[in-house]
């Protein structure tokens, strides 16, 4: 394998930056595509969480069927069903840059799981809560908004840290679609300096801890939405 | 533009999609058993009472479980032709990573499954005289794997899934046949559609039927 060769860092791409600087912008890339998906699944997952607890049946169809329907289909296939088939149907689409698509792909993947995890935080409240809510004249999305909701959303900050801890991983799958994210950069990176392990261990380097720092910044949101009294708060 | 499905026919799913499928379903399937068999010895490490055991047991499912698998199928298809010495097939390298990586998801189900069973069943089987081993084999791993059957299932849905990623390294699955075949008719935009449906099919049923299971072992507990 021979002797370890960091410098690798500091080589030039051949367009005037080193593999650091593109490693960072890299990095960057990872980071922006993360934070906007998870924002397009926390909305999307929100309402279709939502819906599947409202005693309207309609409503819970569709937000059975967006669950079931982005759940059910790879990750990666849904990336290109986003950038292959949806600009190839609906025109007007066609210059929407690709990275936006990715963030649209990841988000909507996303929002399926924090669907189910919405809705169990929902379901896992007494029935009494909303019967309480609705009894003292509130309407049912007054109900929703000051009864069920502040309390579902801090019962399930948990599942939807290791869900944000998640998205980090899957920006990984961007690459098929060239985002200029960090695997993209290892891959292209390692090929063209055949310093594979040096480069991967870099980049794997950063994926540990940008999770460490969602992981850091959820606990952080954790201790300070605590409700006194409840299990979990100190 | 105007979606034509006229060129699926049987030909072209024979010569170009089959192929992948059953490598899908192979990769799925080696991975499942030996995700498993690994994933449950890890389980019996981690839960053991020497600290020896617990600490690689645990390295091993931290570290796999915080990179994307995108990654570890990167690292093991640089690493695995440096440890053998010669170059290894992007197919048989999807194979070793995906159970190695599946091993650490894996045992976190059967850990959860070890502890769901009650203390009093081991000490009974010391009781009567049983071994460490014949305590596990005869008495523990069969309830927690029956009690923690519809995880695993869905845990090998999400496999299923997640084999579409060797497209990393080139292998040839389920969405690559698709993807070559969308080449070679000029009609990208058809097959990536079909292909979307063909996993949504698959996993939808498969993900129907495991609560279908779940339902019917709740009854027998």
């Amino acid at each position: 394998m021979g002797k370890w060769d960091w410098q690798v860092f500091l080589r030039d791409t051949g367009g005037g930056e080193t593999y650091l600087h593109w490693m960072m912008s890299a990095w960057g890339w990872t980071i922006s595509v993360a934070v906007l998906s998870l924002i397009v699944a926390l909305v999307f997952g929100s309402v279709m969480g939502i819906l599947r607890t409202t005693p309207n049946r309609f409503l819970v169809f569709i937000g059975n069927a967006w669950t079931e329907l982005f759940r059910n289909i790879p990750l990666l296939v849904q990336i290109f069903l986003w950038y292959h088939v949806i600009p190839a149907i609906f025109l007007s689409l066609r210059n929407v840059p690709s990275f936006v698509l990715v963030v649209f792909a990841l988000g909507f993947f996303t929002s399926a799981r924090i669907a189910e995890q919405v809705r169990a935080g929902i379901q896992s409240l007494p029935r009494g809560q909303s019967y309480a809510g609705l009894a003292t004249g509130l309407t049912l999305v007054q109900t929703y908004r000051y009864v069920l909701l502040p309390v579902a959303y801090r019962i399930i900050i948990p599942p939807l840290t290791s869900e944000s801890m998640n998205i980090i991983k899957n920006t990984s799958v961007a690459f098929a679609v060239s985002i200029a994210e960090l695997t993209m950069f290892a891959m292209q990176a390692q090929e063209e300096t055949s310093r594979g392990i040096e480069i991967y261990l870099a980049v794997t380097g950063l994926y540990f801890i940008s999770a460490f720092a969602v992981n850091r910044i959820a606990a952080l949101i954790e201790r300070r939405v605590q409700i006194p009294g409840m299990l979990g708060a100190k | 533009m105007n979606l034509d499905f006229g060129f699926f026919n049987w030909n072209l799913v024979q010569s170009f999609v089959l192929k992948g499928l059953l490598f899908s379903v192979e990769l799925t399937i080696i991975a499942m058993l030996g995700g498993i068999a690994i994933g449950t010895i890890v389980a019996l490490m981690r839960l053991s009472a020497k600290p020896w055991l617990v600490w690689p047991a645990a390295a091993y499912v931290n570290v796999l479980r915080s990179i994307p698998l995108v990654m570890v199928i990167l690292w093991f298809f640089l690493l695995i032709p440096l440890l053998l010495g010669r170059p290894l097939g992007a197919e048989a390298s999807a194979i070793v990573t995906f159970t190695v990586f599946e091993a650490a998801y894996y045992s976190e189900i059967m850990r959860a499954g070890i502890q769901s069973v009650p203390k009093g069943q081991v000490s009974a089987g010391y009781a009567v005289g049983m071994t460490y081993s014949q305590c596990m084999r005869l008495i523990v791993l069969p309830q927690a794997f029956r009690n923690m059957l519809p995880v695993l299932l869905t845990q090998t849905i999400i496999l299923f899934q997640d084999t579409s990623l060797v497209y990393a390294i080139g292998a040839y699955d389920l969405l690559k046949g698709f993807e070559v075949a969308g080449k070679n008719f000029n009609r990208p935009v058809e097959t990536y559609l079909v292909a979307a449906i063909v996993y949504f099919v698959i996993c939808f049923s498969l993900s129907m039927s495991v609560r279908r299971l779940q339902k019917k072992i709740a009854i027998i507990r």
